[in-house]
């Protein structure tokens, strides 16, 4: 895909995606920026689970 | 060492070379393996009456009613109570179960075989939508539709299905894969796949039925009942499913299953362990006349076709049923793309056209599920929370984190040492 020029942006405008908090999607909606919702939520933090899976992608047990 | 990537390419093989089967009927005591006089079977991981959530009650009531064990609901809850009924979950008798999920011991049941593997698995005939026994209503009409199936539809049935095994028997495989492609996701939508089905069985029942005329009412109750063939969807996924577990080093999920109170899974390579939390709220499209106060939590094993990796997980085939389950036809493709990030491979044979006919997100990866924070997404029916009532509505649900948590720490726990 071919990259959008900073004159380009400043000439056409933003496309937006908007990840997550859906509020800041409703804001650019009512200002008819075009932007589209993507329903994402950071995963849960329990980082120790996290990173013992970190430790079996590794491999596991010998 | 533990090679968990062909760990879970050896469990995903097997389910993706299962062929299940239809091959017979029989009366639930003399045919599922374990099920004696007194016992009970139901959906979902293990639970006691008095845990029991209003529609699983309503269907224990049913179910004591039809086997003739108490004239009246009062005395069939009275029954229940005693301890005098065993409760087991279908799960522990290679069976499956939509909704409530009972199983009585002189209920007609199918049996599905996967050719494959030489494994069975059972499950019940299903009543159509609205006021029936699986969502909990145990009037008097209700009894008596429990009766005709058992007098009528079963002896017709099992002579067809029986008639046509030495032709290689009803291919549920193929069913689901064609139904996908006309529509259905198997899980709410059965439409097409119960279409198929009669095209298939209906010049067997002819026959081979004991009382030929019966076939026409058979025929006629299943033209209304879009969603009879869930039931045999379920028992295929349920015996496809079983030689997939007990893989060591498996992430993969081989069960999930609600009970109306609690949710739970088993994983591959965890034995047979349940891993619950309590079970979510579905978002719901209701009918009239209900209100959000009346929504039972989730229940049913029916989630074992999101599991084998159809139902919710191929909205993308299904756009009609949002017009069931609420939501847009774009919501069903969201979730369909949203599921290939927890799943271990994609389906060789159950395919979606939408998406150029790419296989259905297949065989469910605790590990993915709590690195991404997403769970599965399911569809599915919903039941009102009072005893007795039947189905308020359809929606969509996801599976609580808290179980797929509690696997993954008991797989580090495991596979670490």
């Amino acid at each position: 895909m071919r990259e959008m020029t900073v004159s380009e942006l400043l000439k056409n405008g933003p496309k937006v995606i908007n990840i997550g908090v859906e509020q800041f999607y409703e804001d650019l909606k009512s200002q008819e920026v075009p932007v589209v919702q993507l329903d994402w939520r950071p995963p849960a933090v329990n980082s120790e689970l996290l990173s013992k899976l970190r430790r079996l992608r590794g491999g596991g047990k010998s | 060492m533990i090679d968990l990537e062909k760990a879970n390419e050896e469990a995903l093989n097997r389910l993706l070379s299962a062929q299940p089967v239809l091959v017979d009927m029989g009366i639930a005591k003399d045919t599922i393996p374990g099920l004696n006089e007194r016992t009970f079977l139901h959906a979902g991981p293990p639970i006691d009456w008095k845990n029991m959530s209003g529609p699983m009650r309503g269907a224990v009531i049913a179910g004591i009613l039809f086997e003739g064990w108490a004239k009246t609901p009062e005395e069939a809850e009275k029954l229940a109570a005693s301890g005098e009924i065993a409760f087991e979950p279908n799960h522990h008798h290679h069976a499956v179960g939509p909704m409530a999920g009972v199983i009585t011991p002189s209920m007609p049941v199918f049996v599905v075989e996967n050719k494959a593997f030489g494994n069975k698995s059972y499950t019940n005939i299903n009543e159509g939508l609205g006021k029936v026994m699986r969502m909990g209503a145990y009037s008097e009409e209700v009894i008596e539709r429990l009766r005709w199936i058992k007098r009528v539809m079963y002896p017709a049935m099992q002579a067809g299905i029986r008639h046509a095994a030495p032709d290689g028997g009803i291919d549920l495989k193929f069913i689901i894969a064609q139904a996908l492609h006309m529509g259905d996701e198997l899980h709410n939508r059965n439409k097409a796949a119960t279409s198929l089905f009669v095209r298939m069985l209906a010049p067997h029942m002819i026959e081979a039925a004991p009382v030929v005329k019966d076939v026409a009412d058979v025929v006629r109750f299943l033209d209304r009942s879009d969603i009879f063939f869930v039931n045999l969807a379920m028992a295929a996924a349920k015996a496809s499913l079983e030689p997939a577990h007990g893989v060591e080093g498996s992430s993969m999920v081989t069960i999930m299953s609600r009970n109306g109170t609690e949710f739970g899974i088993k994983v591959s390579g965890l034995g047979d362990d349940w891993f619950t939390a309590p079970a979510a709220v579905p978002e719901v499209l209701l009918f009239p006349g209900f209100t959000k106060d009346d929504v039972n939590p989730d229940i049913g094993d029916s989630a074992i076709m999101e599991t084998l990796g159809v139902g919710g997980f191929a909205l993308a085939a299904a756009p009609a049923i949002v017009q069931f389950i609420g939501g847009s036809p774009q919501d069903g493709v969201n979730y369909t793309m949203e599921m290939y990030e927890i799943t271990v491979g994609e389906n060789n044979v159950y395919t979606i056209p939408y998406l150029n006919f790419r296989g259905t997100p297949t065989g469910i990866d605790i590990l993915k599920v709590v690195e991404t924070g997403t769970t599965p997404i399911l569809d599915t029916g919903v039941a009102c929370k009072r005893p007795g009532v039947g189905q308020v509505g359809a929606g969509i649900v996801r599976m609580p984190m808290e179980a797929f948590e509690k696997a993954a720490e008991r797989f580090a726990e495991v596979y670490l040492g």
